[in-house]
């Protein structure tokens, strides 16, 4: 799918309470055309077409070498499109060279220069652009206050932290007002505890400067967090854009149902279709019923995708479970591998027909005298509303 | 910072002082032998400083070293900037086609033997009918030196991140000033090392020097070889020892730049 569907599945979703901050315009204020650019013979963005609004924290996630860097250098100017159109604010900027782009980027490794001050590196494009002294001056001083980095203008960046360097590379990128702000894996470089307070920090200085983001990451704990919508790219490609409840609720095909988070996915045949429910018989785990997709389903073969942590878990044998025993998705196996998580346990489910099914459960309580272990015979069953068909 | 004590085995310490003593040991006897008073190269007659008053009265010697020193300083300056040059199209440029027998073709006066070279540089002189003398040498010792700065200033750019241009530019930039306001500060000793290694092997050139060189321009080494021929006076102690001390200093500064050029800030202070 190249392009956002209007079509997606949206049941159960409440996307006006999520996203109300941010403001819709009507035009895109970023509109990306049919953009192609090859590499020698290697395809790194094929015909893809993206539009981005105004004020609008957009991540762009897929594995390494989907093309999501080359895209971003595109629009950067640093890579010239083979085919396509790109479009700012109505406005082809395909002829406008990187440094006359009202478009500013951060640098994966920061690109900090060695050379100059803090000071003087978020100054460089301020003076480039021929501003007059007392405003730089006011300007650094703004952009040192807003990434809190008072009292460290004078260092050279071999003398700052990783954070450090990552707020001053911010602060650089910011200092011109750019109308679209590119971040390339901007917190890569960060170790887990400060990648999460500073994901916290993009997200607060992008609403309050109301500037468009793009950032490009790999990580999809990350872009589910900082953005309002994100675009899954696989091979030059978007294969979906979504927001992030939609991305993991309903995605559009198996390929990002299996990036996005983890799923267990049940290979089979559509064998009967009443009451809006359908009947695929599977081969790993029998007949499922699932309720009926929005997107109609054209093939006959299909994927049933559930998530893990809507697979519960019964013991058997245990008091009878009301739910359990009366659950219309019901696969029977023993517990194989048992993961602690903290936050939640993870079990490896071998059904009887031999396909492993996993089961996250949340630890709502600190003793859990009633966990499974592995080799005990459970019941693993699951509603049919939590099932997705998606087309093989 | 904490020095590391590292305790050298009796082996190593034998085995450095050795390979140092076959260095060193010539030279050493040189500069010695420069503050002898007797007449006699081989005969010591007791400390003086005669033989270096005997050179700064010596004209012919005073002009053939002010002529090595002109030769080195100006020939060392072309090859730097042609160097450069060729260093930052090199790294940065477009792979062009032909780009590795360019680059091949850059290194091959540091393989080549020097006669060879010489003799070439002779024959293109004579056929062009130009009259040897300062600029022949200079042009001689443009092309012998040039390459070493090439290989000097394209480690230091191959070293350098290329995001740092693309951040110049994106922050409004041309290329060309993303070159002078970003690329050049940072490559700047390099080059400045690249100078000093072109203005020392200028300076030690006797090979290509003799064949490029007219009557009247001779430079020192050829003055000194061609005075040892009749035989050594211990007056050319005394100047063998001035261009050593020379060089000595030249190639500790080249290498404190280089230093400074691959360590560029990160000596600061922690923290």
């Amino acid at each position: 799918m190249t392009e956002e569907s209007p079509d997606i599945d949206t049941r159960n979703i409440d996307v006006s309470a999520q996203h109300a901050d941010v403001a819709v315009a009507d035009a895109p204020l970023l509109r990306i055309e049919a953009v192609s650019k090859k590499f020698g013979s290697f395809l790194a963005v094929d015909r893809l077409s993206l539009d981005i609004k105004a004020g609008e924290f957009f991540a762009l996630l897929g594995p390494s070498g989907c093309g999501k860097t080359t895209l971003l250098r595109i629009l950067a100017g640093f890579e010239t499109p083979d085919e396509g159109r790109i479009l700012l604010g109505g406005s082809d900027i395909a002829p406008v060279l990187p440094h006359e782009r009202p478009v500013n980027m951060m640098f994966q490794n920061y690109a900090l220069f060695p050379h100059l001050s803090v000071r003087e590196n978020i100054a460089f494009g301020l003076k480039r652009a021929g501003m007059a002294r007392a405003a730089i001056d006011t300007r650094v001083a703004e952009m040192v206050a807003l990434v809190k980095l008072e009292g460290m203008e004078k260092r050279k960046p071999d003398q700052l932290s990783g954070g450090q360097k990552q707020r001053v590379a911010l602060a650089r990128s910011l200092a011109r007002r750019p109308r679209v702000l590119l971040l390339d894996e901007p917190l890569a470089a960060l170790d887990k505890k400060l990648r999460e307070s500073t994901q916290q920090e993009l997200m607060e200085l992008q609403r309050r400067l109301g500037m468009t983001f793009i950032v490009v990451t790999h990580d999809q704990e990350e872009a589910m967090t900082m953005a309002s919508r994100i675009g899954v790219m696989n091979a030059g490609r978007l294969e979906q854009v979504a927001t992030p409840r939609d991305l993991y609720e309903a995605p559009a095909s198996r390929w990002v149902a299996e990036f996005v988070g983890d799923v267990n996915l049940f290979d089979g045949d559509v064998t009967s279709h009443e009451h809006f429910r359908l009947v695929v018989a599977t081969r790993d785990g029998g007949n499922i019923v699932v309720v009926e997709p929005r997107q109609v389903v054209t093939k006959s073969q299909v994927s049933v995708a559930i998530r893990p942590e809507k697979v519960k878990m019964s013991r058997r044998g245990s008091t009878p479970d009301a739910a359990g025993s009366q659950a219309i998705n019901r696969l029977e196996g023993v517990v194989t591998d048992v993961s602690y998580l903290g936050g939640s346990t993870v079990y490896k489910i071998q059904l009887d027909t031999g396909a492993v099914v996993r089961s996250s459960v949340a630890n709502t309580t600190r003793l859990d005298t009633d966990a499974c272990s592995a080799g005990q015979r459970v019941v693993a069953w699951f509603s049919p509303d939590d099932c997705l068909v998606l087309e093989r | 910072m904490v020095r590391q004590v590292n305790r050298m085995s009796p082996f190593n310490v034998t085995s450095l002082v050795l390979g140092l003593a076959f260095l060193y040991l010539p030279i050493v006897i040189l500069v010695i032998y420069s503050f002898n008073a007797s007449r006699l190269v081989t005969v010591w007659g007791g400390w003086s400083l005669r033989w270096y008053f005997e050179f700064f009265n010596d004209r012919a010697m005073l002009d053939a070293a002010w002529m090595s020193l002109r030769v080195a300083a100006v020939s060392a300056t072309i090859a730097t900037l042609l160097g450069t040059l060729a260093a930052v199209g090199l790294a940065r440029g477009e792979r062009f086609r032909g780009r590795a027998l360019f680059s091949g073709m850059l290194y091959a006066p540091l393989v080549m033997p020097e006669v060879i070279s010489g003799l070439s540089l002779l024959l293109l002189f004579v056929a062009l009918n130009a009259e040897r003398g300062f600029w022949t040498v200079t042009i001689a010792h443009t092309t012998l030196t040039m390459c070493f700065v090439t290989v000097v200033v394209q480690s230091r750019l191959a070293s350098l991140d290329r995001s740092l241009e693309e951040a110049a530019m994106d922050l409004g930039c041309n290329p060309v000033q993303a070159f002078i306001r970003v690329t050049l500060p940072l490559i700047v000793p390099a080059i400045a090392a690249g100078w000093m290694l072109a203005f020392t092997l200028s300076l030690d050139d006797v090979v290509i020097a003799s064949f490029t060189t007219g009557p009247g321009s001779a430079t020192l080494p050829i003055r000194i070889y061609s005075e040892v021929r009749l035989g050594v006076k211990p007056e050319i102690n005394a100047i063998c020892t001035m261009v050593i001390a020379l060089i000595a200093v030249v190639i500790v500064i080249a290498s404190l730049a280089s230093k400074l050029s691959s360590t560029q800030g990160k000596s600061a202070a922690p923290l």
